[in-house]
């Protein structure tokens, strides 16, 4: 029996910061409002930290219950916690990396009017992401997975004045709604067939299921109905549409949810269910081809954006990618290490686009910046250190968790080893052209211009040329870099998939069966594509500036094809936003609302003057008409006692 | 011995003809005159029932009747002629200011 662990406490702790912030917030200064977010969110990462501490005395996995919830018949969803090797790597990710972007967050912020809002939206994702990892059932799970959805709702609305803004957190919320669909369908299911939710009620069923074609039906279609529900949270194809826009929010917030943290729930839901896809081949490999296709198509994406953040966005989607193709290939624990080392090296990249961008002013053109170099010494440096690490070359943790991916998708098929090393050389160009055209060349953008011509309200002191940020932005991002740099060696000799390998089981281990040559082959080909990718990337944004216009003028369609990412938001507009509200409007407004419903309504009103204009008739406020009207109402009384007397006797 | 029906015939004749005047007739002493009437017609079949059953309920009845009936004459009088000070007529028709 293993001593509690009061487990509990840490979603808790950021509830409870974020209650105090919403409630008391706007009457109290901005030093309470930072002591009370940050307070909160350090004491669950100290939990976190304790728990990881503790973690080797328990007996795996560890439960802990906490309350009755939802019990009907047989079926039971309770709030308790579960906790094993893949949780503890997700809550120390989840409340260490937000923690740092909460600080990060306290100077990014630190002008804008609602700040104790942003720091009780920032709390609130941090408890529901906290409930999500640690759920024990996919009910409790689900919340949470609403609940970050929520959370991630407010944050990209969060300057809800900006028009763009508004309409970027109805997409993210919309799309993400027809992933939950998905899911919530796999968890009905689940019921029909298990009569649980419970992980370990579930998994140990799906195990004693006897093998036959219906039991991979039926596994199948929860798996892919599972990784429906992974491709709205997860931004994967065709459902990632959501992320380059949610890219309107704050800085912090790109970074903490939109890269680090809640885009990397649906892989971390896929490991969680890993005995459900184990058993349902078919579901595995359309979680592979979905990662592999994701992948390569967001990352040629990127190629083209101008936007800092944008280029962020796809990059992460892409990344993404490579998670669910990890998990496709049944390597489940080699896409826990790339989502780990990615909320490093990502969270620190669009953190320190975060301070590019605060030091030209809240530019987040590409094209305006230019030689920020020397201006921002210390954002470089760190900034380097994630494209490199992104870009997977070693030793940075990107190459290590990259590399494990590109192994374990080879020795299943090699086409998507193939897919995957084409996209590392994309990842590598793009990411080394956002390296050159920031910080090398000349400055391009004016001089920083008096604040306050956008709604990023960090730009207070932004006059004259760029400057670097505040140490309390600065810190995180070096301990992010720190993370970036030694991140990897964790998977050193395997140790981080032997750590998960309980929780994610065992049977990926015994995979091994190509020799040590060609991993090490394979190896240095991904980093020989990374180092062209960087190479070319130096030629055209470097070297050569005059190349990419001529090139693009050269391609011509399909640059243009690119630029507006293969048109696929106008394709979306046009298959179902559109024909939506057409709809909409014609049907539902015109012919439903208006016709059929308003009609109803008007129609009963008019009706019920009519006949009371009738019936008004009768009060003519004449005497006798009245006395006339008792008599015969006497009469037929009379009458029906007459006729009841006849009838009785 | 007068048998009882002749007795309810009356008292039934006595009422129907107070509810026709009530009815018909404008003016408003008649339509008072015609309310006493149905309540007379009522306190003969009262009377004729307790003589047939040798009861007294019946008569005790025609007393608490007649005294209403002298309450509502004083009351009733004295509305009448408040109307017509106000209206300066008794046609029923003509006061009709209770309409919407």
């Amino acid at each position: 029996m293993n001593p509690s662990l009061n487990l509990w406490l840490i979603p808790i702790l950021p509830l409870a910061g974020a209650a105090i912030n919403g409630f008391l917030g706007k009457r109290s200064s901005r030093r309470a409002v930072t002591t009370v977010a940050l307070v909160f969110c350090g004491a669950a990462f100290a939990m976190a930290l304790w728990v990881a501490y503790r973690f080797s005395s328990l007996s795996l996995p560890h439960q802990e219950y906490l309350a009755h919830w939802i019990r009907i018949g047989n079926f039971s969803a309770d709030f308790a916690f579960y906790l094993d090797q893949l949780s503890l790597v997700m809550l120390l990710v989840v409340t260490g990396v937000g923690f740092l972007i909460h600080i990060y967050s306290v100077g990014y912020m630190w002008d804008d009017p609602s700040y104790y809002r942003f720091f009780s939206y920032l709390n609130l994702f941090m408890f529901f992401m906290l409930t999500l990892v640690l759920a024990n059932n996919y009910l409790l799970m689900f919340i949470g997975w609403e609940g970050v959805g929520l959370a991630s709702y407010l944050l990209i609305g969060f300057w809800f004045t900006k028009d763009s803004a508004a309409s970027a957190c109805k997409k993210a919320f919309i799309v993400n709604r027809i992933g939950d669909f998905g899911f919530l369908i796999a968890l009905f299911l689940l019921i029909k067939h298990f009569g649980s939710l419970n992980f370990e009620q579930v998994f140990s069923s799906v195990e004693h299921l006897s093998a036959g074609a219906e039991t991979e039906a039926l596994l199948t279609a929860v798996g892919i109905l599972l990784m429906v529900g992974a491709c709205g949270k997860s931004a994967q194809i065709p459902l990632y549409v959501w992320l380059p826009d949610a890219m309107e929010g704050p800085t912090p917030v790109s970074a903490l949810i939109h890269a680090a943290t809640m885009v990397t729930a649906g892989v971390y839901m896929v490991s969680r269910s890993h005995v459900i896809f184990d058993r349902a081949p078919t579901a595995l490999t359309v979680v592979a081809i979905i990662g592999t296709l994701t992948a390569f198509f967001a990352a040629t994406i990127g190629i083209a954006q101008t936007d800092i953040k944008k280029v962020l966005a796809y990059s992460t989607i892409s990344q993404l990618g490579y998670m669910f193709m990890a998990c496709g290939a049944g390597a489940f624990s080699a896409g826990i290490f790339h989502l780990m080392t990615h909320a490093f090296f990502k969270g620190l990249l669009f953190l320190g686009a975060g301070s590019v961008i605060h030091a030209c002013g809240g530019e987040q053109d590409m094209r305006k910046m230019g030689g920020l170099r020397s201006y921002i010494p210390w954002t470089f440096l760190t900034m380097s250190i994630a494209t490199l690490a992104i870009a997977g070359i070693p030793p940075m943790a990107g190459f290590w968790s990259k590399d494990e991916i590109l192994w374990k998708a080879y020795q299943v098929s090699w086409v998507y080893w193939a897919v995957g090393v084409a996209t590392a050389f994309i990842t590598s160009f793009y990411m080394f052209r956002l390296w050159y055209m920031t910080f090398f060349g000349d400055y391009r953008g004016a001089q920083v211009e008096a604040h306050g011509h956008d709604s990023h309200g960090h730009d207070a002191h932004g006059h004259g040329e760029p400057h670097e940020s505040p140490m309390v932005m600065l810190v995180p991002l070096m301990i992010l870099a720190l993370l970036s740099l030694v991140g990897g060696f964790v998977g050193w000799g395997n140790h981080f998939e032997h750590f998960l390998a309980p929780a994610l089981g065992a049977g990926e281990a015994a995979a091994e069966t190509t020799s040590g040559v060609t991993e090490y082959l394979l190896m240095g080909v991904s980093v020989a594509v990374a180092l062209l990718g960087w190479w070319l990337a130096y030629l055209l944004y470097h070297k050569r500036q005059d190349l990419p216009q001529k090139i693009a003028d050269a391609l011509g369609g399909l640059y243009q094809t690119v630029v507006h990412k293969y048109y696929i938001d106008e394709l979306y507009a046009a298959l179902f936003v559109k024909p939506l509200i057409d709809g909409s409007t014609r049907i539902l407004w015109q012919d439903v609302d208006r016709k059929i419903i308003d009609a109803a309504v008007n129609d009963s009103g008019d009706g019920a003057r009519r006949v009371s204009d009738e019936a008004r008739q009768m009060e003519s406020g004449n005497i006798r008409s009245y006395a006339g009207w008792i008599a015969a109402g006497s009469a037929v009384v009379i009458a029906f006692m007459i006729w009841t007397w006849m009838g009785a006797r | 011995m007068v048998p009882l029906s002749y007795y309810l015939v009356l008292s039934g004749f006595l009422f129907a003809c107070g509810v026709a005047g009530f009815l018909i007739k404008r003016n408003v002493i008649t339509i008072f005159m015609s309310i006493e009437l149905m309540l007379n017609g009522v306190n003969l079949s009262f009377v004729a029932f307790a003589a047939h059953w040798q009861a007294l309920a019946g008569q005790v009845f025609v007393f608490f009747v007649m005294v209403v009936a002298a309450a509502e004459a004083a009351v009733g009088l004295a509305i009448i002629i408040a109307v017509y000070r106000t209206r300066e007529t008794l046609n029923v028709d003509q006061v009709n200011l209770l309409k919407l």
